[in-house]
């Protein structure tokens, strides 16, 4: 060969470089920038009133305390109730599980259809459900909650399932559909001829290929649902309302002096269950992502 | 085994018709090879045999039962596609077993038929397997496990070696070869190659642009194409087509090669069926395959008095291995001939060459129909 091509690997492992300086530079500053206002709330609901008061918001507390927490969950007042927020936590668990279930099991099975039974109209159904991504959750507001009131499910957990489920299915049939149009054709042909009929081609063949976009569409959907709070505003009262209602009542109270540490807290715990599932799924869901545009 | 009978069957996408009335009929124990350039709606055919494409026209029957409504798992066929089509969640033992599996045979059973079909397949070690723990070989094999393991009436394959390396294509050419020979099983096998057609086919059906050109045995696709594209597309390298003058000499016919600044050469031919008297004094175009032509020293063909000696001039040597190939100028046209591997000849050379007309096929220039 007449000339031997530097990458950028290469480059790299020729020693000390003021560019990298730079590049590292860059990068701490940004990921502090980042980090900081989780570091403020982490201290802030670790430590006692007098202290918050007392100033310096990213000073480690003198006197670690779990007593924000604890309050956070039990006693503090989602308006006029001092009952903490557990009860509305676990709407928001319920509300979750169940709009996430449905709608990305749904999703999977419009996406099947769209790809492996395909009919007339087929790709112009898929450009509504396509469409459907595009519409604003301001728009359908009112329409929704006369919806929400003839079927008799308003201002309840069910009503926002339903919500939640209608409004998520157009990301979760674009997820499937994408992935699954890459599944090869000539699987599901040899699952006829094998004797499987529609739900067991989908069942035994395409279910258990779909790890990636599975939890694409789980991640996607839930961070989505539990971190909705315009929804949760409009169609639901007191009692029925998800975390995000009511962590926002327990910041927004009038009364008494402000428990900085608690309102922390109780932020925390809201924001708990969607930092768990990227822990946990966070790398397949780059996976997912990837998969279908390169082979393996 | 079984017969099977495909009676005008079309095929319509919209306004376009792929497939223009095809009529086949494959006895008990045939191996039919659907052979013809991509998109001639060979593997159309097949899918609606297998029943995973639907039939626009006429009628498809499995052992002289209509099957064009039943479901593809009711037809009592099986096929192996060109990518394997394993199920990439399930064992080797769990792939060729889904069939019973989805049929409702009982485990003990199932396993016992699963077991015997590894056996004759040398697949007993990977049972435990994924798809993605095997070679393209070994894919294969799985492949055809379980299309064996439910004793079907018809085994269809879908370009079932065009994904594997030149050695092991031979190698399971001569698998499915054998299987069938053991078997006696009804194949319908779809390439586009068309050594493989000629190697494992009983008959061979010719398709190209969704018609039927021509269906029958290899030696008569070989040696008596019905038109130009059947002689072209069978034979590699590939039959030389000339277009010539056929003149009466005496009683019998010659044949008359000119072009360009080139003398006239002129063969005379051995006699010939009435059907080609007929365009005596007309232009044909006449067919010679590669290996009818030979050089002074080895004479072609059997002796049967069909040998002419002409001269002609090297354009071109190919050297292969086991043969050479040469490209001959005679009167003008340039003819490929299959030579012995040491040659005397250099490009330019002029020699003596034999051609056995044993086999001289004569198309109709204006239709390219074979005349017969």
């Amino acid at each position: 060969m007449a000339k031997t091509w530097e990458t950028p690997q290469m480059v790299q492992g020729t020693g000390f470089r003021w560019s990298r300086v730079v590049v590292y530079g860059l990068l701490v500053f940004f990921a502090s920038v980042y980090i900081l206002p989780l570091l403020v709330m982490l201290l802030t609901s670790f430590k006692p009133l007098p202290e918050i008061y007392a100033g310096n918001m990213v000073a480690l507390p003198r006197h670690w305390t779990v007593e924000p927490w604890v309050n956070a969950w039990t006693t503090a007042c989602v308006g006029l109730n001092c009952n903490g927020i557990k009860g509305y936590f676990w709407n928001s668990t319920k509300m979750t599980v169940l709009a996430v279930v449905i709608s990305t099991g749904m999703g999977l099975l419009n996406g099947y259809v769209l790809t492996k039974w395909r009919f007339r109209g087929a790709n112009v159904l898929f450009g509504l459900i396509l469409f459907g991504c595009f519409i604003p959750f301001q728009i359908v507001l009112i329409p929704m909650a006369t919806f929400l009131g003839r079927m008799g499910i308003a201002s309840s957990t069910t009503g926002l399932v339903f919500v939640h489920v209608v409004y998520g299915l157009c990301f979760t049939s674009l997820f499937a559909r994408n992935y699954y149009v890459a599944f090869p054709d000539e699987l599901v042909k040899a699952a006829m001829i094998d004797g499987a009929r529609f739900f067991s081609i989908f069942w035994r063949v395409l279910l258990p290929n779909s790890g990636p976009i599975i939890i694409v569409t789980v991640i996607w959907q839930f961070t989505n649902i539990w971190n909705d709070f315009l929804f949760g505003a409009s169609f639901s009262t007191g009692e029925s309302a998800p975390m995000t209602v009511a962590l926002n009542n327990v910041v927004m109270t009038s009364t008494g002096e402000r428990e900085y540490n608690v309102h922390m807290a109780a932020a925390m715990i809201a924001a708990l269950p969607t930092l768990m599932v990227y822990v946990f799924g966070g790398r397949y869901f780059v996976r997912g992502l990837m998969a279908g545009s390169v082979k393996g | 085994m079984a017969s099977l009978e495909i009676d005008g069957v079309r095929k319509r996408f919209g306004a376009q018709e792929v497939l223009k009335g095809i009529d086949i009929t494959v006895d008990a124990g045939e191996f039919l090879v659907l052979v013809g350039p991509s998109g001639c709606g060979k593997s159309t055919l097949l899918n609606m045999i297998a029943g995973v494409d639907t039939i626009s026209d006429g009628e498809i029957r499995v052992a002289g039962m209509r099957v064009n409504e039943l479901h593809p798992s009711e037809r009592d066929i099986a096929m192996v596609f060109q990518s394997y089509a394993l199920y990439p969640n399930m064992t080797v033992e769990q792939n060729i077993g889904f069939s019973m599996e989805m049929h409702k045979v009982p485990k003990p059973e199932r396993l016992a038929a699963v077991r015997e079909v590894a056996k004759i397949l040398q697949l007993e070690a990977l049972l435990k397997r994924r798809p993605s723990q095997l070679s393209g070989g070994q894919r294969q094999r799985v492949a055809m496990g379980r299309a064996l393991v439910r004793k079907p009436k018809i085994f269809l394959f879908d370009e079932p070696l065009s994904n594997l390396d030149a050695h092991l294509r031979v190698d399971m050419r001569t698998e499915i070869k054998k299987l069938h020979q053991r078997l006696h099983a009804t194949i319908v096998y779809v390439t586009h190659d068309q050594i493989e057609a000629m190697t494992l086919a009983t008959r061979i059906a010719l398709m190209r642009a969704g018609e039927l050109l021509q269906l029958g045995t290899p030696a008569q696709l070989y040696n008596r194409p019905a038109n130009t594209f059947v002689a072209s597309f069978m034979g590699s390298p590939r039959m030389s087509l000339i277009p010539a003058r056929l003149v009466p000499q005496g009683e019998a016919l010659a044949l008359e090669l000119q072009r360009g600044d080139r003398p006239k050469v002129s063969i005379p031919l051995p006699p010939q069926p009435p059907a080609v008297q007929a365009f005596a004094g007309r232009e044909v175009i006449v067919g010679l395959r590669p290996e009818a032509i030979s050089n002074g020293s080895r004479p072609a063909g059997n002796g049967s008095g069909a040998q002419r000696q002409v001269d002609g001039q090297v354009v071109v040597i190919e050297p292969t291995g086991p043969d050479t190939l040469v490209v001959l100028n005679i009167g003008g046209h340039e003819l490929t001939a299959r030579l012995e591997p040491d040659l005397d000849l250099r490009p330019g050379d002029r020699a003596e060459f034999t051609l056995d007309l044993t086999n001289l096929v004569f198309f109709d220039p204006s239709s390219e129909k074979l005349i017969a």
